[in-house]
Formats: C-alpha cells, structure tokens, sequence
C-alpha cells in the first residue's frame, strides 16, 4: 500500500500544505464514505433481483428511502416499461450467461413521474460453488449524454432521409412505357444502397415517337458527385429541347461542365430515337463512355458507334455521332464500368464475361438487365464496389 | 429435442439445460435468422415482417433434418413461433415445451398481456439507445476477436447483440403479434414452464396459454425474470424431465 505512505516518493507530496490535504482526504473518504457519497449509484441485489443495499447518491436520483427499497423492490420495478422489456430480453441474460455487463442505457421511473435516463454497469458475484450470490450495480445518470445522443441520432435519420430523397432524384424510379420499344432500366448504388452514387441514365419524350435515353457516370462518389451528376442530368434535358443532334449535347455539355467550378468530369451515352416503320432509328453520341452493345436476332453482341473524349476534360473536344437502326428482335444494351469492372480481388468481371452473359440472354431487354444485375452482384459476393447502372432497349418482334 | 431462442439472445443461452437431455435426444439447436451466428445475407426485411416467416425456418431446419417425434423447447416468442411450426406440420412434432410464452404482449379487449402499444414504442426507443454501441469499430469485436478466449468474454462480445435494423424489426413483429387464435389448434401435449415474475410473462399470461390448448400443462418455477434456464437451470430441468417422462413412447 505505497499509496497510505505519504513519504513514499512514488506520492507527490512536498510542501507541508499538500501533505496536509492528502491527509484530509484520505481520511475522510474512507470505504463507507466513498459508498454513500460516490459519484455514482450503488446497489447490490440477489441474483433474483431484489435489493439488498443501496447508496445514498442512488437513492437521491430515484427520489426513495432505504426503507422503501431494501427487502422489497426489484431494481426491474424501478425502471419504465420499456427498460424492463430490455432488461428481460438482454440485460438479465446476459448478465446470467457472460457475469458482467456494461454501459446499458436504462431509464429509472422515479415517483414524481420524472425519469432519470442512466448507464448501467453490473457483475455477478458468485459463490465458490460457481452459483450466483449477488449482483452489484453501478449507476451513473446520463442525462446530457443521451439527449446528445438522441440529438445524433435524429441527425443521422434525417441525413438518411436527405440522402435516399437526393438518390430519388437522381434517377428515374420507373422507366416510362413507349409505345412500339421494350426498356428495361437498373441501377444499383455501391455498398448498402444508402449513399449516393455517380451513375445515372434517364429515358424521356422530346417530340411524337421521338425519345431520349441516356446513361453516364461522373467520377467519384458522394454528395459531390451527385451535385454534378444532378447538373448533367438537367443539362441533357435542357439541351435537347432545342438540339437534336447527340454529338452537338455531348459538346454543349462539355462546354458546360469545362465552366462549372467541379473538376470532376463524366462519361456519357447519349442516344435519340426516333420511330419508323417497325422499328426504330437511333443517333448515338458517346463522350468518354462504353460503348454501347447491339443485339441482333442470330449473331453475336458487338459494341457499336465510337468512344469520343470524356466530357469536362479537353478543350475543344469532338464527339462523333452514329446512327443504328433497331429492327424487330434487336436490342441496344447501355451500361456503366460498374458492370465490367466489378472486382472479385484482383479479377474484374470484364467484357468478355458481359458479351458472354448478353449473347446467352439475347435481345431480350428485361431478362438482359436482370441477368446482368445478378452476375455481377453474384461475382462481388453480393456487394457491389461501384455503381451499376444498366438500361437495355428493345424492339419487340 | 429441437431449441429455438427467443428475441434478443442466441442458442449460447440453452447451453445449461440442452445437455441434460443429450443421453436420451438428439439435441439440435439454433440462430434465429438476424440473430448469434446467422448468415447476414440470409436475413430480408421484406420477409421476416411476421412470426410464420420464422415459423417457416422452424419447419425448414426440421425438413432439411429430417426430424420426426420433435420435442420443440422454445423460449418466449420462439415458444409461439413453434407452436405455429407445430399447428402447421402436426406429424413431425411430439411434445411442446413453452417457456415464458406470450400470445400477445398487447392489451386487449378483456385480454392482459400487461402491455400497452406505448411501451413498446418505449422499447424500441430503448433499443436504439442500446445498440449506439453497434458501429462498425464494434463489428470485428463482434465477429470475434482471437484475444479474447474466455468463453464468458466471446459471449460479452457477441450474445445479445444484434444489428440495430434486425433487432427492431424481430421487436415489432415479436411484441406486436398475437397468435391466440392459434393454442386451441395444438394437438400434441404441452407444457408451459413459467416463472413465478416475470416482467415480459407474467404469470397470468402463461396460465392462459395453458388454458387454451387442449392437452397443456403448466409448472410454476420458483424462479423470477424471463429466462429460467438460465437463472434456475435445474428446476428448469427438473420440471422437462418430468413432462417427458409422463408421456408414454416419448421420443
């Protein structure tokens, strides 16, 4: 006991006034007195619960007198309802099974109707035999920090529920039906699905069997990436009510992005389809992205039309444009490098895997979208690394 | 013997009763899907938003086993969960053992179950002050850390601990449901083991489970809380070796 030995160097006591106050304070807070008068609630109870002792801070908090608990009361009988649904389910269990238990939050029902929000520690203490003897308790009032946490708690709901409304925005929940076409669309934000991500497409009308579908990806992810992605969605939009060439949005696009104060740029499908006859005749404009595959009834998927640069990067940038014709039992898949390069360690799914997976499938758009989506969520273990987004066009035929 | 756990804890918490019977049974417990050692993909929200989901996994695991003459000990709401299992598929099941069973935790019409809709919201607010403790620095602790080889101290890390979205759902679906209707099914003989206090169960509760099935039984333990296989594991044993022993041809 070096500490009871005020000349013990180990102690810091050099001047005659320190020494005195050691003194003081050694005596006075001797065991009993540290138990009644501790910072914190005490009590003991059989291992069935019902109180044995009690400090005189805890009975302070809970408002009662030793007579009022001592022999009669269950430390359960003094907690709210809910707390004694917790304690029931997970508190006495576990102090049974594992001996101890630490920082549970409780809430103490006091008799003025008032509540004491808490943390608890408690031990069981056992006998030689190994059979339970008692249960000690440490209560300490917790007050501020559970309304700091209850703070933290409703900010991170409500940061939760900007970001799935944010996420809603940003892509289309469901892809509008057009007479004479099969679309099929999927996106899948990385991880849980409760950030945002940067892959987007949209599917909208510009004029009488005349359609826009579009699909990209900005770099990088969170809030930021969503703000640029939301600024290219709106973009496109805007630019094609007046502009009917792809390659011509793809360059106003860049243009704009090159003046926004983001340096992240993004890469972009861009097609307009127009209906005739049987079939549809589709404008592809492509900035910097995959490029898109065509299915055709009877030979194998091939990629079509030309990379062109990303968008936001170069100055001057030049975006060719090409045309395809989608004839009964054709289909164009759009898709971003969150199918190709989803990660299995080292490995990336790839595109031989995609061409192989879209040639088993077919021009079939529904089925292509979901097989894709599965093959690759399956190849990851069921968590995506990246974004996937997929839309898949089809002539019906 | 089949043992399914109830809201909260993990099969870790039959391990002071299930080896008594381990002589004359073949014993077969397990996590509840979301709950102990679950795969967490297994676990769909869309899915288990009612008791016949885990009723389902019930009957599952006793297909997949192919067990017959199943003597199902469940405790709390996996009591009324196998109780479903067995109204559902009679011909597998031999006995039921029903420890703290609630039918209903709600108050009803004429009915005490000793709750009101209040205090469950209050229990979830509980749970989600409790499971603060869930982050993702706590997850390699609760997956299990090599550190730590006292068994008591792998349980501390990982009994009762549940992911928060889990353990609020199976709280809703457990104190929200109401399986009365389905005791007078039950055709096989039962028995209710109930705790003198018992804040989840109380005692008239358990009696009324007895009441309602046909072929029940009810043994008062002089034991308190909800889990008397862990606070009086040998009254607990005692009161199943005696049901057991009662039914001729017991498997």
């Amino acid at each position: 006991m070096s500490l009871a030995d005020p000349a013990d160097d180990a102690v810091a006591v050099h001047t005659d006034r320190a020494r005195a106050a050691f003194l003081d304070a050694l005596v006075l807070d001797d065991p009993v007195a540290l138990y009644d008068s501790a910072p914190c609630g005490f009590l003991t109870t059989t291992p069935d619960g019902v109180i044995v002792k009690t400090n005189a801070t805890f009975r302070t908090w809970v408002q009662r007198e030793a007579a009022d608990l001592v022999g009669e009361t269950s430390f359960v009988d003094l907690l709210t309802v809910g707390s004694r649904l917790y304690y029931g389910t997970h508190l006495g269990p576990l102090l049974l099974m594992a001996g101890r238990v630490q920082e549970v939050a409780l809430d103490i029902l006091r008799p003025d109707g008032t509540r004491l929000p808490v943390l608890v520690n408690a031990s069981l203490a056992r006998g030689d035999d190994g059979r339970p003897r008692a249960v000690r308790i440490a209560v300490f009032d917790a007050t501020e920090r559970r309304s700091y946490e209850r703070e933290l708690l409703e900010a991170k709901q409500r940061a939760e529920e900007l970001a799935r409304t944010l996420q809603h925005t940003l892509i289309p929940p469901t892809v509008p039906a057009i007479a004479g076409l099969e679309v099929a669309a999927a996106y899948h934000p990385a991880g849980h699905g409760t950030d945002v991500g940067g892959d987007f497409y949209d599917v909208f009308e510009v004029g009488d069997d005349e359609w826009v579908v579009t699909l990209g990806d900005v770099c990088g992810k969170g809030y930021e990436a969503a703000i640029v992605t939301s600024l290219v969605r709106h973009t496109i939009r805007a630019l094609c009510v007046t502009e009917r060439s792809p390659s011509a949005v793809l360059a106003a696009l860049d243009e704009v992005l090159q003046h926004h104060e983001t340096d992240r740029f993004c890469t972009a499908v861009l097609l307009r389809l127009r209906r005739e006859g049987d079939g549809w005749s589709i404008d592809i404009g492509i900035g910097g992205h995959p490029r898109p595959l065509l299915l055709r009834r009877g030979s194998a998927p091939e990629p079509c039309a030309g990379r062109g640069p990303l968008l936001g990067v170069l100055h001057d940038a030049t975006f060719e444009e090409s045309t395809v014709r989608l004839g009964p039992g054709d289909a164009l898949l759009l898709y971003t490098d969150g199918i190709t390069e989803g990660r299995r360690g080292d490995e990336m799914y790839g595109e031989d895997r995609l061409l192989a997976t879209a040639a088993r499938i077919g021009p079939r758009p529904h089925e292509l979208v979901d097989a894709l989506t599965a093959a690759v969520l399956e190849f990851q273990d069921g968590t995506l690394r990246d974004d996937v987004a997929v839309v898949a066009l089809g002539v019906p035929g | 013997m089949l043992f399914v756990h109830g809201f909260g804890c993990d099969q870790h918490m039959w391990r002071l009763v299930a080896p008594a019977f381990a002589d004359e049974h073949r014993i077969v417990t397990l996590d509840l899907v979301g709950a102990g050692g679950s795969d967490p993909a297994a676990w769909d929200p869309r899915r288990y938003d009612s008791l016949d989901a885990y009723a389902d996994d019930i009957l599952g695991v006793v297909r997949e086993l192919d067990l017959h003459d199943v003597v199902l000990v469940g405790h709390s709401v996996s009591a009324m969960t196998g109780l479903l299992a067995a109204v559902a598929e009679p011909s597998r099941f031999a006995a039921l053992v029903l420890i703290g069973p609630s039918p209903r935790y709600i108050d009803d019409d004429g009915y005490r179950g000793g709750f009101s809709a209040a205090d469950i919201e209050e229990l979830l607010a509980s749970l989600d002050s409790n499971y603060l403790g869930w982050s993702t620095a706590m997850a390699p602790v609760i997956m299990g850390n090599a550190e730590r080889p006292a068994l008591g101290e792998e349980l501390t890390a990982s009994f009762c601990r549940m992911d928060p979205e889990i353990a609020r759902q199976f709280a809703r679906v457990t104190f929200l449901s109401d399986c009365r209707d389905a005791l007078p099914e039950v055709r096989i003989p039962t028995l209710v083991l109930q705790c003198r206090e018992d804040v989840i169960a109380p005692v008239e509760v358990g009696q009324y489970v007895a009441d309602a099935i046909p072929d029940a039984r009810m043994v008062l333990l002089d034991a308190t809380g909800h889990c008397p296989h862990l606070s009086a594991p040998d009254d607990t044993i005692a009161a199943m070796r005696d049901f057991l022993g009662s039914r001729v041809g017991a498997a």
